[in-house]
Order: C-alpha cells, then structure tokens, then sequence
C-alpha cells in the first residue's frame, strides 16, 4: 500500500466512502439474495393464478382494530403511568387546566357501587381528549375508555397502538353509524366503564362549535348510564384543527350535572338536552353561574355553534368571544368596607 | 343498620375511655362499678339523591306555598345563610348550603328574578373569609354574587341597613338586616347540627343587631333555658318565637330551609375518635398511640392547623322548607333521632372531654372563655329533661385551658380575661358593671364591622352561656388546664384525673357516681 502524502491533490469525501461502502455490500449480499429468490414459494409469497381474484384479507385497522388488550391489567398499569406522569405534566404544561364542577359528581362518586358515566366535552382539539384523561374525577378516570375517530386515530398500526394504551381510545366510525360500535361501547359500559364521547363528532373547522349529534344520548339510552355534560375552553387557540404545532395557554374544564333521559323523552330531545347543558356550562365558564343561569331560563345563552351570519364577521364575534375566556365579566372582589362616615 | 346511643356501664373488664384534651386526647380509667360513659349513636344513612330531595322539598314544603310560586319576575330575593359556625368541623365539599342556594337559584332564575342578595347571618360572630364563603356558597355562587357586590356579610352594627319591626309583648325590640326585612321573600338556608339551632333563631338570632339580640343574649335568659337542646324548656328560644312573631305581623316573609346532618364527623384515618374502645383495631391503636405522641410533640400551632383543616365526612339525613314553625317541629325530629340517648338519672361527677373546636373558633384559637362556653355551655346543655349532673355536683373537664388568644378574631376576649374576669366572674355582676361598655365600644365595634373580628360583647354572651351550669353545680374542675388560667376562670386546676376524683370528694363525697359525656360525636341526654 503506497503512504498516503500530504500533498495529495484529491482526497474522497465522506459520502465516496459511504457510497463504497455500499457497493462492497451489494456485491457481498446480492448471491445470497438471487438464491434465496430462486428458491420461490413458500419462502416467497405465492403468485397469482390469472383469473382468479384473492379475496382481501380482514381489516384489522380502523373501526376493526381491536383494543381488548388495552383493558388488561399490565396495559392499564402502563397508561396509569403514563397518564399520571408525562401526559399530565406536558398537558399541564401546555395548558394548564383548571377544573370546576366536580362536585356535582360527589353524589355518585360515595355510593357503593360507582355507576359509570359518559362524559360529553365539547371538541375543538386533539388536546381535549389528555386533557380530559387527566381532569375526570375518580373513581372513573381509571376506568375511562374514549370514543376515537377510527379513521384518525386507528388508520395505521402504530397510530392505534399508541392510542389505546396512552389514552385507552376505543374507535368509532364517524361516516357509517355502526352497529358494531354501539355494541361494543354498551359491553363496555355494562362492565362498568366510563365513556368519554365527543357528541359533535369532530373537532371544530373554525372555532366555533358543531351541532352535536345522537350518540352520546343514544348509548345513554340504551345502557342506563347518566351523561354529564362537559364544557372545555381555551384547547381551540391552544392546538385547534389545522395548527401544526401547539402554542401554550390556559384552559378550563367544567363538569356539569349529571342528565338522564326522562321517561318521555326520546332520544333526539334528550340529545337536545344534553346540547343545551354543555351551552349553558359553555356560559357559565366565560361568565358566572348565576347570569349563565338566567340566560338559560330566558334561553338567551349564547350558542356554541356561534352567530348565524358568515364570513369575517364570524370570526370577528370568535375573537371577541375568546378575549372574554380568562377574565370574562368577573373581576376579583373588590372589598366592601362599611362606610363609616367621617 | 345504624347502632343506637347507649349508656355502658363501667367494669372492671371496661377498657380506658378517650378523652379530647384540646388538640390532643388521653385514654382515662374510670372507677368500676359507679362509672357510667353515653356513646352517640351511630351515624345515620344518608340521603342519596340529596338533589332529588331539595328540589322535592321546595315544591313540597310545609305550610306554604311551593317555592316557584312565590317568585316572580321584579321581586327582591333575599337568601340568608348559616356562617362559619355550621357545622362542626366543617364539612367536606359541596357544603350543603351550596346546594341548597344553587337549587333555590336555579328556580329564582327559572321565574325571571333579577335582584337577589345573598347574605350570610352572622350576627355578632366574626366575618366570614374569602375562602370560608367559598366552602359554604361554593365557587360557582360565590363568583356570580361576590364581585358585584351581591353576597356580603350581615353588619348588626350598621344603621343604615338595620330595619325596627316593633316589640314583643315582653318589650323585646326586633330589629334586623334591612334589605332582609324589605325584600318580598327572604329564603333562608339552615344547617340544623343540634336542636338548639333553626326556627326563629336563624332569622332573629342572625340576622338581628345587638339592640334586639341582648334581649335574649342575658344571664336570666340563659338560667332559664333547661336546656337550649329542648325548645320547650328553653327561654332563648321562646324569646326567638315571640320575635318570630313579630317578623311575621310586619309582613317579613320567611321560607325557611332546614337540613340534617348525620354525625358522621371524623374522617377514615382518625375514625377511631368516635369508635366504642374495645373495638378498636389494631390499625386504631397504632392511630391512637402514633398520633398522641406525634401531638405531644408537635407545636401548638402546627397541631391546631392540622385539627382545623379536618373536614367532616357529614351527609345530610332530611331537608325540609316552608313555615318556620312547621319545619322545625320536623328538623328537631330528625336530629333527635340522630343524637337522643336515653340515660336513667343524674350523676354526682360529670366528665366533659374539651375538643379543639367550637361553634366561635373555626380556623381561630380555643381560648380559655370558649373552653367554659363549650363545657358549661354546650355539653353541660345535651340533655333534654334534666341536667346530666345532679345540682351540686362536679363537672370534671379535660383541656389544657392556655391562656392564648387569637389576637384578630377574639380582641375583646384578651380584655374581658385580664379586666372583667380578674374582677368577676359572676354572669348577673359583669352583665351589670361591663357588658355596655364592651358592647358600645367604639373600638371594638370598628373591629367587628372592618376586619374579622367578633363583636365586643361576644366574650359577655359565651360566658352568660354557661350561667345554669355555673349555678347549678357545686365545683368545675380542669384537668391539665393551666393553673393561673383555670383560677382566673373561677375553676379548680387538677394535673390528672385521679387527682380531680380527689379533689371533687370535697364535694361529692367518697364514692360518687360519675358519667362520662362520649363527645364528638354529639349526642344529647334524654335524662329521666
């Protein structure tokens, strides 16, 4: 081997040496490789005949991923972890949430046996659903399933992995009204747990909140469970539809009393119901209980849905609507010293 | 199914008995064969749907008409509320005047009522924190009403905002909260812990000034009432019913909520406080024996925040609404079947253990004049019939009596010990020679209206309050209460239990009989 002189007018770069490195690979593997093909089927998947169609394999992925394994003991113990550790902190973090209302479940929370529940949030963020793993009161949250979009969440393997031992989400199609799901979320319910459902059945597009649909009152109706009702602000202008990275905020979560669907009441109303409740929470948390009260009887609350006119003007009322979520029409007390006179 | 009150019997078998010293307690042996202790009892079952229940009581109440009817769109709503006094320890969260006033709010807002005032009925007490409103009202009633201005504190020394209704056939002269008296239906929002509290006292004790409470806030009131914890017998409370009276021909309309509570007071780790001793568990005796040493130890002030942060697992056993009278004839019902015991005959010796907490010294110090006030004025008057202890006999209590006061909460008690205590200690005498004084003073009455502060006076009422017993009883003696102090009350120091049984004999004789008050829980004596 000649020594190697300082003086030399060219030497190779780092990626020469890597793309050498490559070639010696190639021609060290590339036998072993053509004899392994040449010996085909079955070390290789076997070639279709012409003519004949291979009926496509169960979909394992979407509304049929199975999450059973995520409700066994060593999965549980994991997300409690997990829950109580770093989900936690980076929700924390990010959007410090403040909690209210719990005590409208502290009846069912002291009897002997804990009726499940289905809590219904609003939704405008990703973030809604660690935000609610870590702000339902026990002894629920650590029986807690949520209802997840199947073809968000459970599209791809890892993708479904990762939510049904982080955050124990079970999916549900929102294009096709499955029976399946409903089955399957009333099994859960009967084996005691607890459900978060997002009755508007998606995120929010534009800030303003959707038109909740029937499944919350439906599951409701068929398993005996309460529904509480649940407001969430400030998670939209945190991490809302379309944002690619979170920006750090406050929000507030507000549990509101439990419903159950009256004798005479059908499934529509109710869901009407449950609507009007997680409004009126929506009131109480940017103004105060009182006033969120009157304007309810009067049934002046503000709708979650927002003003009916379009355009910048909507989004105009959304900005106005979110300078209100910190302060809002509170203000601390101002103390009242007697007057005294002079 | 709940076990009854019952009165033991000590044998030679019987093990020692707790005893409350303060913020600590001791396990004594009482002498065989003439020793007697009453055990409360046992909590009662909660109400399970207590929402249910509310909203069910204001459609149904008693002698009225259902709450709905009686609001309308452009009346004045005025809902007044029991303070920090209610109930003991206090309970943990949602109180149950939180649901209470959310309920009667949800109607109020349901019937378009725009003018509502919520106020608390404190009477001469001391105002209530931030954070003691928040426990009560909870944060949701607290945010809508606190910031404007629309829940505040009764002031029974502002005359602007007091209201005179006239005068009971006895001269008595009824004057309470104006905006109360003025408003087209004042709710108010009860917590009945003992017999003693509700009816016209809510309105007329706490809601009244002091001209019209010093009517019955005296000595001779206080001598004839046998006891506070039976109406009938007591001259406090047909003084409140002849102001109820008045309230009623000057057109105040009252709709009056009640609610019970069970006694369940101690929270899981220190249950064994209102368990029988010989069934104590193992993990009880380790708690028993940890925690004495532990407080042994402890400062005085670091163990007085960890008793007062206790918060009592209390439930609500029935709540009632409507006519006054008619609801408390039932509440007195419920909490008589939470806390009578029957007891057979008087007793020579009775023993009192102190606990760390009175109705007056919530989140405050347990000063020497509320040490008397709870055993000569509240345990000694749990009985119904006739006192526990025969008259001349010896009541025995356990506290260490240190002469501390709270110097914000309690200013006129500092002066009332050094000065009306060093000159007398007789209730008709200090009535006479110091009560206006203390009552009128200028300084005192700026503390009770700008800080919190109870009234100067206060420390006059809590010693009138154990008038009967101090008459009716030969000797007090306390038990590891400091001795300077314990004589400056008028009382007797003893260093231990043994010593007190010694030095009652004086009195007593020999082999007297002795009874042991089990308490907290609370219970009250049907004596026959």
């Amino acid at each position: 081997m000649m020594p190697r002189r300082d003086d030399a007018p060219w030497k190779p770069s780092n990626l020469a040496k890597a793309a050498r490195f490559g070639d010696l690979v190639e021609r060290l593997t590339r036998p072993l490789i053509v004899r392994f093909n040449k010996r085909g089927f079955p070390y290789l998947p076997p070639t279709v005949p012409r003519g004949v169609e291979v009926p496509p394999d169960a979909a394992t992925l979407g509304a049929d991923y199975d999450t059973e394994w995520a409700r066994g003991t060593i999965a549980s113990a994991v997300r409690r972890g997990l829950v109580e550790g770093p989900v936690r902190l980076a929700v924390k973090a990010i959007a410090s949430p403040s909690v209210h209302g719990t005590d409208r479940l502290s009846d069912l929370a002291r009897l002997d046996e804990v009726p499940p529940l289905i809590f219904t949030p609003n939704h405008h963020s990703h973030l809604d659903t660690a935000v609610m793993a870590i702000a339902v009161p026990e002894p629920w949250r650590s029986k807690l399933v949520v209802a997840a979009a199947a073809d968000y969440f459970f599209d791809k393997r890892w993708k479904a992995t990762m939510a049904a031992l982080a955050l124990n989400a079970i999916p549900i199609d929102r294009e096709v009204t499955g029976r399946k799901s409903s089955d399957m979320i009333r099994d859960l319910i009967n084996d005691g747990w607890s459900l978060v459902i997002y009755p508007e059945g998606g995120r929010s597009p534009d800030g303003w909140g959707q038109d909740f649909k029937g499944g919350a009152a439906y599951l409701s109706s068929r398993t005996g469970a309460a529904v509480v009702p649940v407001f969430i602000d400030g998670t939209g202008s945190i991490f809302g539809k379309g944002m690619k990275r979170p920006k750090r905020g406050t929000t507030k979560v507000v549990f509101g009393q439990p419903l159950r669907a009256e004798d005479s009441e059908n499934t529509r109303r109710f869901s009407a119901r449950i609507e009007r409740a997680v409004t009126t929470l929506g009131d109480e948390s940017l103004t105060d209980y009182w006033s969120s009260r009157q304007r309810a009887a009067r049934q002046e609350s503000p709708k979650l849905s927002g003003p009916e006119y379009t355009g910048w003007r909507r989004q105009w009322a959304l900005s106005e609507r979110r300078s209100m979520g910190d302060v809002g029409e509170r203000r601390r007390q101002k103390r009242r010293w007697p007057d005294l006179g002079d | 199914m709940p076990r009854p009150g019952f009165v033991l019997d000590v044998d030679r078998s019987t093990p020692p008995i707790l005893f409350w010293r303060g913020e600590n307690f001791s396990l004594e042996k009482l002498p065989a064969g003439r020793s007697r202790v009453i055990y409360a009892p046992e909590p009662l079952p909660a109400i399970d749907d207590v929402d249910g229940a509310i909203h069910n009581a204001l459609l149904n109440p008693i002698d009225q008409d259902p709450l709905p009817s009686l609001l309308f769109a452009g009346m004045r709503l005025t809902i007044a509320f029991d303070d920090v006094s209610l109930p003991l320890p206090k309970m943990q969260r949602p109180d149950i005047r939180q649901r209470v006033i959310e309920a009667v709010l949800d109607l109020a807002a349901t019937a378009g009522v725009d003018d509502v005032h919520i106020i608390a009925a404190l009477a001469l007490h001391r105002r209530m924190t931030e954070a003691e409103l928040r426990h009560a009202v909870g944060d949701r009633v607290y945010d809508a009403f606190a910031p404007r201005g629309l829940l505040y504190q009764h002031d029974a020394e502002d005359p602007d905002n007091l209201s005179y209704l006239g005068t009971t056939p006895h001269g008595e002269e009824v004057e309470i909260n104006k905006r109360a008296a003025e408003s087209d239906l004042l709710v108010y929002v009860n917590i009945n812990l003992v017999a003693m509290d509700g009816g016209w006292k809510s309105t007329a004790t706490g809601l009244a000034s002091y001209k019209s409470l010093r009517h019955h806030h005296n000595p001779e009131t206080m001598i004839h009432s046998r006891s506070f914890m039976d109406q009938h017998r007591s001259e406090l409370h047909k003084s409140n019913w002849r102001m109820g009276k008045v309230l009623v021909d000057s057109g105040v309309k009252v709709f009056q909520i009640e609610t019970t509570l069970n006694t369940d007071t101690f929270p899981s780790p220190f249950g064994f406080l209102a368990k029988r001793e010989w069934e104590w568990k193992p993990s009880d005796r380790m708690t028993y024996l940890g925690t004495t040493k532990a407080l042994k130890r402890t400062p005085h002030r670091l163990a007085r925040n960890i008793f007062h942060s206790i918060e009592a697992p209390h439930q609500m056993t029935s709540v009632q609404a409507g006519e006054v009278e008619a609801v408390h004839r039932l509440t007195t019902e419920h909490v008589y079947k939470q806390q009578l015991v029957a007891v057979k005959g008087q007793t020579d010796i009775l023993t009192l253990g102190i606990p760390y907490i009175s109705p007056y010294n919530v989140h405050s110090i347990m000063n020497p004049i509320l040490v008397m006030c709870m055993g000569l004025g509240y345990y000694f008057n749990m009985y119904r019939g006739m006192p526990l202890v025969r008259e001349g006999g010896v009541i025995i209590m356990t506290h260490p009596t240190r002469p501390e006061f709270h110097p914000v909460h309690h200013p006129s008690y500092i002066d009332f010990f050094e000065q009306v205590l060093a000159d007398t200690t007789d209730p008709h005498v200090m009535s006479q020679k110091w009560e206006k004084q203390y009552a009128e003073d200028e300084w005192y009455r700026h503390l009770y209206r700008t800080t919190y502060a109870y009234h100067g006076v206060h420390p006059f009422y809590m010693w009138y309050w154990g008038s009967h017993a101090l008459q009716h009883c030969g000797r007090i003696i306390v038990v590891g209460g400091d001795p300077k102090t314990v004589r400056r009350l008028g009382f007797v120091p003893a260093s231990s239990m043994d010593d007190a049984l010694e030095i009652a004999s004086d009195v007593v004789g020999r082999t007297p009989t002795i009874t042991h008050l089990h308490t907290p829980p609370l219970l009250v004596a049907d004596v026959s």
